[in-house]
């Protein structure tokens, strides 16, 4: 039995890859970025080994599509250690919580990289340090730091995703 | 050290809104279409002789697969050998999907979609190019069906090459039937056979 239908890959990370594509690159460009993401990765499913490793093979394509973006908004001129908090989506019922999206793009794009590979697609720092070209260290630092301006941030503004869950 | 993110938080960046993955899905499905990146588009379609499995190439319907064959594996079947890239795409099978509704409607009598043949060979595909000129409504025994495939004593070879029929309904091997005029085997169950030949017969 050779690779399961591209199918069954969407099925079960579909989700997970549009978690990582909204906390690096915001709800509004996420969408595009899952898009393309797995238009490549479905042009290079056949020749991928079949033992690869398939949500860190997706992250490893999602986190190239949202660099593409992210120097676009670099070459409209905004430094990109300040980016601005992008706009809540507006008005979705079902959204989540608006402002822990918001938080998330507060953080230095490092750090951002950093929570979303590790904390929702589960990638190891080893893998993360690899992606960022940082040591396996600093990954470590970034994700660690990105937490705890998460935790900082939510507690401050009393958000209702901090409640009850910290320390 | 933390190695987890706190639960709420990670909820909050849970994919928007209802539905927002099923859009993406298939605008997913429609750009690789488009770009003939597809090996296989399936999509189901409800049936009196329950839930159909259509699938297709670029060349035309390749499978249609009864619940009872398992549709899971199929789908693994059809990517083990026409390839991996496999999506469901109802649109590339809505013609199907249009003429088998007319068909179990009985206002339909003969299937005008393109096929595709790549998964039969040899004398099997012999006996599947012969089905369709069984007229709707009448059978032909494995007999008969043998002589017009060109090999009078292959009768068993007839009766395998239904029972791994790839476009059951569509080409019509439920329409092959026992010399003593009992229905024989049929991949989707001696049910569904009789279903098939009692819509025809009315």
């Amino acid at each position: 039995m050779g690779k399961p239908p591209f199918e069954k890959v969407v099925a079960a990370h579909g989700a997970v890859v549009l978690r990582v594509c909204r906390a690096v690159l915001g709800a509004h460009d996420a969408e595009d970025a899952w898009s393309e993401t797995f238009l490549s990765a479905l042009k290079a499913y056949p020749e991928l080994p079949d033992d690869a490793n398939l949500q860190a093979w997706l992250v490893t394509i999602a986190h190239r599509k949202a660099i593409d973006v992210l120097r676009i908004r670099q070459r409209q001129a905004v430094p990109l250690d300040e980016l601005p908090a992008r706009e809540s989506p507006l008005g979705n019922p079902g959204d989540g919580h608006p402002e822990v999206l918001d938080a998330v793009g507060q953080l230095p794009p490092k750090q951002r990289q950093a929570v979303a590979y590790h904390y929702l697609a589960g990638l190891p720092y080893k893998e993360i340090s690899t992606l960022l070209g940082v040591t396996p260290e600093a990954a470590r630092r970034a994700g660690a730091d990105g937490v705890k301006a998460l935790r900082a941030v939510l507690t401050e503004t009393g958000s209702p995703a901090s409640k009850g869950a910290l320390p | 050290m933390t190695t987890q993110l706190p639960a709420e938080l990670g909820a909050s960046l849970d994919p928007a809104g209802p539905g927002t993955l099923e859009r993406l899905h298939a605008r997913l499905a429609a750009a690789a279409a488009e770009q003939h990146l597809l090996d296989v588009a399936y999509r189901t379609v409800d049936s009196p002789i329950g839930p159909l499995l259509l699938a297709a190439t670029e060349r035309g319907l390749v499978r249609v697969a009864f619940a009872l064959e398992d549709h899971d594996a199929v789908l693994q079947a059809l990517a083990d050998r026409l390839g991996p890239r496999v999506l469901e795409n109802p649109s590339r099978l809505d013609a199907a999907a249009r003429q088998l509704d007319e068909y179990f409607a009985g206002s339909r009598h003969s299937f005008d979609v393109p096929l595709d043949f790549s998964l039969s060979r040899g004398f099997r595909l012999s006996v599947l190019e012969h089905l369709p000129q069984i007229p709707y409504g009448s059978t032909e025994s494995y007999a008969q069906v043998a002589l017009a495939a060109g090999s009078p004593k292959a009768v068993r070879a007839v009766g395998s090459a239904c029972a791994t029929n790839p476009l059951p309904v569509v080409v019509p091997c439920h329409r092959v039937v026992r010399s003593d005029g009992s229905f024989g085997g049929y991949l989707g169950g001696p049910d569904a056979k009789r279903t098939l030949l009692a819509l025809e017969a009315a």
